[in-house]
């Protein structure tokens, strides 16, 4: 891994939900010590809160503002495509401007969306990092940081996809995504099969995080 | 702009290069040949601005397509499978 590049070095390696990739090295109980950049970081906002450029109240708004960011926004997005082939014509063309659409800014992010067919799967995965579309999914899962993940993501791609319960037939071709620059990414998965007449609002009850990482496919009904 | 901009579905190869410092092209990918997916427009140079640099006049990124089979020799999937990535134009060169 190189360094002095701006994405976060927080690679809290417990098992997460959702059905992590194993071979994950184990977590000490003690924390880690604090690390140099965090240190940074800490006395950069106290010199700019003391200095008065920046209030404590903003940081914590936008703190705040982050977290209210996760996969409901992502979920929105998607059952949005499935209901309106208009809006999934706009969606692909324009990732950040059809966000837009329903409210949902994403603050310069470059969303490019990928599309699954009936013989195409797509995964994402970062290699170099873990660049991760946050302003539109919000904070990515820790095994996505993992190491582990992001070596096999390209390599083995099918291997991982099982451990994460999704099988795909030879037939399907799996296309990995390895965002290692300006693009941030996500899966418009396959509408599930027997969701017809279903509202928008419904759908994205079938719509999780990992499906549009690609690691796993919609709900079924 | 370069001359010698890519199109949607030109053949390229990476370059197989080994430089130092904070480098936005990961080392498998290296050597490879590939097609151009899309043109992603003009980015600011990621590895120029992160010697403090302003990386500019920013530069053409593309997002390739490689064959799994291509990068790995040993690759276990069918044929079809694909790998995409964003490249810098610096990185490019016609296959």
């Amino acid at each position: 891994m190189t360094q002095s590049h701006p994405h976060d070095h927080d690679h809290d390696h417990h098992d997460g939900e959702g059905g992590a990739p194993h071979r994950h090295p184990t977590q000490s109980d003690d924390p880690p010590p604090t690390g140099y950049y965090q240190v940074m970081a800490v006395a950069l906002r106290e010199l700019l809160v003391e200095k008065g450029v920046l209030g404590a109240d903003e940081i914590r708004a936008q703190i705040e503002r982050m977290d209210m960011r996760g996969p409901h926004l992502g979920a929105r997005v998607v059952a949005k495509a499935w209901t309106d082939p208009a809006y999934k014509a706009r969606l692909l063309a324009d990732g950040p401007k059809a966000c837009a659409e329903l409210g949902i800014e994403l603050d310069g992010m470059r969303l490019t969306v990928v599309e699954d067919k009936p013989t195409l799967h797509n995964v994402i995965v970062c290699t170099l990092c873990s660049c991760y579309p946050r302003a539109l999914l919000g904070l990515p899962p820790a095994w996505y940081k993992n190491a582990d993940y992001r070596k096999r993501a390209v390599r083995e791609p099918r291997a991982v996809l099982k451990e994460f319960g999704t099988e795909l037939p030879a037939s399907m071709e799996v296309r990995v995504h390895d965002s290692t620059a300006e693009l941030r990414y996500i899966v418009l998965p396959l509408r599930p099969a027997g969701t017809e007449g279903w509202s928008e609002e419904t759908l994205t009850g079938l719509v999780t995080r990992d499906a549009m990482i690609g690691v796993t496919l919609p709900k079924t009904v | 702009m370069t001359a010698s901009r890519f199109r949607a579905g030109d053949p390229v190869r990476v370059r197989r290069a080994f430089p130092p410092g904070h480098i936005r092209t990961p080392i498998y990918i290296r050597g490879a040949s590939g097609v151009i997916e899309r043109d992603c427009g003009d980015c600011i140079n990621a590895e120029e601005r992160a010697f403090g640099r302003p990386g500019l006049p920013g530069l053409p990124l593309y997002r390739v397509r490689f064959r799994q089979h291509e990068i790995w020799p040993d690759y276990a999937g069918p044929a079809g499978d694909s790998i995409e990535i964003e490249l810098y134009a610096n990185w490019l060169e016609p296959a």
